[in-house]
């Protein structure tokens, strides 16, 4: 197969595939071609989508590929699209980040954290398929511990778990301190 | 200002104790307990004072101000820790308003990201298929009969000797199920017995999911007649998983 073909085929396949599509998915429909490659196929047109500054671009994202449009014509698609309001309240994502780095996690940890209730905030992404229960912990009580979902990958445009933007170690993030008064931080790490 | 907006301003008594820290331009580690107290009550009247219903959480955290407040104008108070208490109350406040900025930042950090629907969008998925919320029409008893003697015929015929005594109780086969459902969110009919072995087991499956049913857990459906029976986790889902796994622990109880 020549290779413009393939680059062809494999711009097809991701703009009619639901989803992002991993390479392991195409290579199965493009078999025997090699999965070398299709990679090298993908990060070309990823490439040229980027370099042409085009309405669309290719992602990796959840694990797999998958075509997006352009942040710079969000606005339009928006208006375009009839400009449903995807905003998520505070409460809604703090919950997120805490179970998304902490995971798994239950409930009542969550609450521990952020010291306030979350039963609502909990069932509002279950609902939205953000989060999921993935086990019971081993406690009396055996709590649901919840987990992030593809999903949540494919919200936040995050190729897996690995790349969450680093969490910030407690020391960075205290203010200056003043002098004399300093707490001592290390002895609240024990806990 | 409305009402409204003092509420959603503070997601908790962590985040207003927050705002006033970074208002009165203080470290988190070296909060002027007096003033932030005075400052986070004063707050608290503000809400009541506009009927605000002020959740528990946020009077608990005006005792523990207060109580820190008070231990340090006691004499020493500030410099050995009481040994009644195990844990210096302001120590585990700073640990836990450091740990809840941490998350809070990082929500701050993922919203900044490229959000789908928000400020990148996918192509409509599927526009063909489901142009509309497909038809699902109730499934009838004898076809859920019939799609079970499907599974049962389907089992290899020469099981000559069923000797192993496997016990998998309805129960057990319900929490799997639920289980399943929140991982897959739809599981057709088949693919329930897809790795079952048994008669037993398949008898055993087929009642814990007519049990789901009947509490609302699970809802079965078909897009067309004799055509392919959908298992789909119902709204009352987690809800039902609760009151499994406490009649689990009761079963348990009453057979110690």
């Amino acid at each position: 197969m020549e290779r413009d073909e393939l680059k062809s085929i494999i711009e097809s396949l991701l703009f009619v595939a639901d989803g992002p599509q991993t390479l392991h998915r195409i290579g199965e429909v493009l078999d025997p071609v090699d999965r070398p490659a299709i990679q090298g196929v993908l990060t070309e047109l990823q490439a040229e989508y980027e370099s042409q500054n085009r309405g669309v671009r290719l992602v990796e994202v959840a694990g797999g590929y998958q075509l997006r449009t352009a942040k710079a014509s969000a606005d339009w698609v928006k208006k375009f699209l009839g400009g449903r309001p995807a905003r998520m309240g505070k409460a809604t994502l703090e919950t997120l980040a805490i179970v998304a780095y902490r995971q798994p996690i239950t409930k009542a940890e969550v609450e521990a954290i952020r010291g306030v209730d979350v039963d609502g905030v909990i069932t509002t992404l279950l609902e939205r398929n953000l989060i999921r229960a993935v086990a019971r912990k081993d406690v009396p009580g055996r709590p649901f511990l919840y987990g992030t979902t593809p999903e949540f990958l494919q919200l936040f445009n995050l190729k897996d778990l690995a790349h969450l933007p680093t969490l910030k170690e407690m020391e960075e993030i205290s203010l200056p301190e003043i002098p004399g008064e300093a707490f001592p931080i290390d002895h609240l790490e024990e806990s | 200002m409305s009402t409204r907006v003092q509420l959603e301003i503070f997601e908790g008594p962590l985040d207003l104790l927050l705002h006033l820290i970074k208002k009165n331009e203080v470290s988190i580690t070296d909060i002027p307990i007096a003033t932030i107290t005075e400052q986070y009550l004063a707050t608290l009247d503000l809400m009541q004072s506009f009927n605000l219903d002020v959740a528990g959480e946020f009077l608990v955290m005006a005792a523990t101000l207060i109580h820190i407040k008070s231990r340090e104008l006691l004499p020493g108070g500030n410099e050995e820790p009481d040994e009644d208490e195990g844990v210096d109350p302001r120590a585990e406040l700073v640990r836990r308003l450091l740990e809840y900025q941490r998350y809070k930042e990082a929500a701050a950090e993922l919203e900044q990201r490229e959000v789908l629907t928000r400020d990148v969008f996918v192509r409509a998925t599927a526009a063909v298929e489901e142009a509309g919320p497909r038809e699902f029409r109730e499934v009838s008893v004898f076809e859920l009969l019939g799609a079970l003697k499907r599974v049962i015929d389907r089992l290899p015929k020469d099981i000559a000797h069923e000797v192993t005594l496997e016990k998998i109780t309805v129960r057990e086969k319900m929490t799997m199920l639920l289980d399943r459902l929140r991982n897959e969110s739809r599981v057709i009919f088949e693919a329930l017995f897809a790795e079952v072995k048994s008669r037993m087991e398949i008898v055993v499956t087929f009642l814990a999911m007519l049990e789901l049913v009947k509490v609302r857990a699970i809802r079965i459906s078909q897009d067309a007649p004799g055509g392919e029976i959908v298992i789909e986790a119902a709204a009352g889902m987690e809800e039902a998983a609760e009151l499994v796994v406490l009649d689990e622990a009761e079963e348990k109880q009453d057979g110690a």
